[in-house]
């Protein structure tokens, strides 16, 4: 797969403050790329570079193997963090107008606008001043207003707060759809589950450094530590219990079971595999319950956090 | 992409369908407009009241100076004792007693103090006005110069033949005409260009720094300059906001006319009868009071200025005045995110324009080109309220030039520093800056 947009060693300091240091990140076409990391990591500063609104100390960024230029602006949507709408404007001069400054012609942007006002169901809208509207409902318009011109890129900084339940599945969708239909997400937030569901591959940044970049199924491999949790039914439990601890590395487990039977995470050394473990329970019981502690993104990200 | 267009649409538009903005824009001439007219229609109601004072004169040579006028009567009391004469004035509410009480001729050349050798009084009720009084003393003056002169022999009558009455013939080097009326038809429009200079940055870059506040307060900002730069932002919000203003402008100016003629036809209140300090300097400029010449002495003094300089000089440093300004105040509403802060930054915007305005209404007033104001007309924060004020007078073209060019320097110069602060400003939240904060923006 190619690579659309690509920061090489970008580099920013204010004043005495330095925000990112040395940061690379490679995005691929048609993924969704996670940006993660703790509260004035740096984050945001990179998103302005790639976006053009600061400069960078040093360092170069890439959009489709040509140097970022002011042009490109057409080619990326971009949904920061702290945003909102003109209060006195009307919902649809105002998405008109700022679809314009992105570059789309009136006609066509009214066509575009109207179509997704209908298919988020908002089209009575229209005539609506944004301070009539509840914020979860300029959210949407927000969101509608950063697609419309179909960038290449699509960089979104918290999309889903503001929203409920409901809205943020709709939005969710609407995204994954959007990178179905061709277009590469990076995607910012402190949300964990949600990078889970849509992250292909994330990068973290702390304290104006990157300390994790790669596929999200490739770290989480990496930071899996070959432990089980297992559950065994038999009738001598501390017996068994012994046993288990004297052959392997054990910890005590919670998780819910039906019956009272022995709860244990077993951590395996490199050359053990999981069917010689599971093997070896089955000769000594019944095993109730066997899983691969997989570590989650928001493990990761403050294991890496910590660790840093 | 020139996305300026858009902006200063968007600027413009927003401005001028704002409820606010609309009914300021329709509503103040009216109020200004029934202000004037209670204004004047109350000074004329003072002015056709008629005050009693009564004289009571025992030297008997004065009291045939008191004429009744349009505002006094006068009432000669004889044969009266001054208890008396009090007694009646106070029972009749008059205005005033006036009380000569005795008088002797000069004799050779007396030294001045000895030369007010009358005796006179005035009693009243309340403390009379000092227009009343001098009126009074200079009669009283008159008429005891009449009978000095009388006492050494002189006849009045040729005296008063012999008096003439001369107005100079003003002419400048380069042939063109010029009378007394010029000087004040030069000091009116000065006037009138500098403050309305003063009055439009006041207004209007108080509304571009609002605007911008808005954007940071409503979180907007980061969103429009992801697509346009921040100094495309700006201009477009000077340059839309600055073209409502001349609509507002235009519109006060049209609908104030249209209704000041309504006004005075309905009301018929004569607007030229509010006294004003221009109308005081209009009678000293003109002692012959003969209306139709005065017309066109006015008319003549208005043709007799550079209009077509005027005209290009006042457009020029209007422009370029206001952007100097309204930069600064775009660059602070971005340093800040509410209106409160702003007071701290406020002032050094307001010094040199209060600065100007005061140099230009006293110094070029006097001498309109004397060195304080030659030089206040080319420092750039007060050489465009200044200069429009001395250009009537006659300014040579280089110094308009070089003046010019000394503010558009400075003007680029401010713009750029404003959207060096405007770049940073715009994204910062939370904190109110400093001084010393806004010098590092800079340096980014």
């Amino acid at each position: 797969m190619s690579i659309l947009l690509e920061a090489q060693s970008v580099s920013k300091t204010f004043g005495d403050f330095t925000a990112l240091n040395n940061v690379s990140i490679a995005v691929e076409k048609g993924s969704i790329f996670g940006l993660l990391g703790p509260n004035g990591a740096g984050k945001t500063t990179l998103i302005r570079i790639i976006n053009q609104i600061t400069m960078p100390d040093t360092g170069k960024v890439f959009l489709d193997g040509e140097p970022l230029q002011r042009q490109h602006i057409q080619n990326i949507g971009y949904l920061p963090e702290e945003r909102g709408l003109y209060k006195t404007m009307k919902v649809g001069e105002q998405a008109l107008y700022l679809a314009q400054l992105k570059g789309l012609d009136k006609a066509e942007a009214k066509k575009r606008l109207l179509m997704w006002f209908e298919r988020l169901e908002i089209g009575d809208w229209w005539n609506k001043k944004i301070q009539e509207l509840s914020k979860g409902m300029a959210q949407k318009i927000q969101f509608v207003v950063t697609v419309l011109h179909e960038p290449k890129l699509l960089i979104f900084d918290e999309p889903f707060s503001g929203f409920d339940p409901i809205n943020a599945d709709i939005i969710k969708n609407e995204i994954l759809r959007l990178r179905e239909e061709g277009a590469t997400v990076i995607f910012s937030t402190h949300r964990m589950e949600s990078v889970e569901e849509l992250c292909d591959h994330i990068a973290l940044i702390n304290k104006s450094n990157k300390i994790l970049d790669g596929n999200l199924n490739a770290i989480k491999r990496q930071y899996k530590t070959n432990t089980f949790e297992v559950g065994m039914n038999t009738d001598n439990i501390p017996m068994l219990e012994r046993l288990l601890s004297e052959k392997f590395t054990t910890s005590p487990a919670d998780f819910k079971t039906l019956d009272n039977g022995l709860k244990l995470n077993i951590k395996l050394s490199e050359s053990e595999s999981a069917n010689q473990l599971l093997s070896y329970l089955t000769s000594k019981g019944e095993v109730s319950h066997f899983v691969e502690l997989i570590p989650s993104a928001s493990d990761i990200f403050i294991q890496a956090v910590k660790n840093n | 992409m020139n996305h300026l267009p858009l902006i200063i649409k968007r600027e413009y538009f927003t401005k001028v369908r704002n409820k606010a903005f609309i009914i300021m824009t329709f509503l103040s001439p009216l109020i200004m407009i029934a202000l004037f007219s209670v204004v004047a229609y109350l000074s004329q109601l003072n002015n056709n009241k008629q005050k009693n004072i009564s004289v009571l004169d025992y030297t008997n040579e004065i009291k045939t100076v008191f004429q009744d006028t349009k505002t006094i009567k006068y009432t000669v009391l004889d044969n009266l004792t001054l208890e008396q004469a009090k007694a009646i004035v106070e029972a009749q509410e008059s205005y005033g007693l006036l009380y000569i009480k005795d008088f002797k001729p000069t004799t050779g050349s007396m030294p001045i103090e000895a030369k007010k050798n009358v005796d006179v009084e005035f009693y009243s009720a309340e403390t009379p006005s000092l227009e009343i009084i001098t009126g009074l003393e200079n009669k009283i003056e008159q008429r005891l110069k009449e009978l000095n002169l009388k006492s050494k022999g002189v006849d009045i009558a040729t005296l008063k033949n012999a008096e003439t009455n001369i107005t100079i013939n003003q002419e400048n080097f380069t042939g063109e005409k010029t009378s007394k009326a010029d000087s004040l038809v030069k000091l009116i429009f000065g006037g009138a260009a500098g403050y309305l200079l003063f009055m439009f940055i006041i207004i209007y870059g108080n509304m571009i720094m609002r605007s911008v506040i808005e954007e940071k307060t409503s979180r907007i900002i980061e969103v429009i300059i992801s697509s346009v730069k921040p100094i495309q932002l700006m201009l477009g919000k000077i340059i839309g906001t600055t073209l409502a203003g001349i609509t507002q402008f235009a519109i006060w100016i049209l609908l104030g006319s249209i209704l000041m003629v309504i006004a005075s036809l309905i009301f018929d209140i004569d607007f030229t009868q509010i006294n004003t300090p221009q109308q005081d300097l209009m009678t000293q400029a003109m002692q012959n009071p003969d209306s139709n010449t005065d017309a066109q002495l006015f008319i003549s003094a208005f043709f007799n200025m550079p209009l077509a300089n005027l005209i290009i000089a006042f457009i020029l440093f209007f422009i370029s005045g206001y952007l100097l300004y309204s930069s600064l105040y775009a660059a602070i509403g971005a340093a800040v995110d509410n209106e409160t802060d702003t007071q701290q930054f406020m002032l050094p915007i307001i010094m040199p324009l209060i600065l100007a305005v005061y140099v230009g209404g006293f110094t070029v007033v006097g001498d309109p080109h004397g060195t304080v104001a030659t030089i206040f007309s080319f420092v750039p924060f007060t050489s465009p309220v200044v200069m429009l004020m001395r250009i009537p007078f006659g300014v040579p073209i280089w110094q308009q030039i070089l003046s010019l060019l000394i503010l558009i320097g400075t003007f680029i110069f401010t713009i750029w520093l404003a959207s060096k602060i405007y770049r940073v400003g715009i994204l910062m939240y939370g904190k109110k800056p400093t001084y010393k904060e806004l010098l590092k923006w800079i340096r980014y």
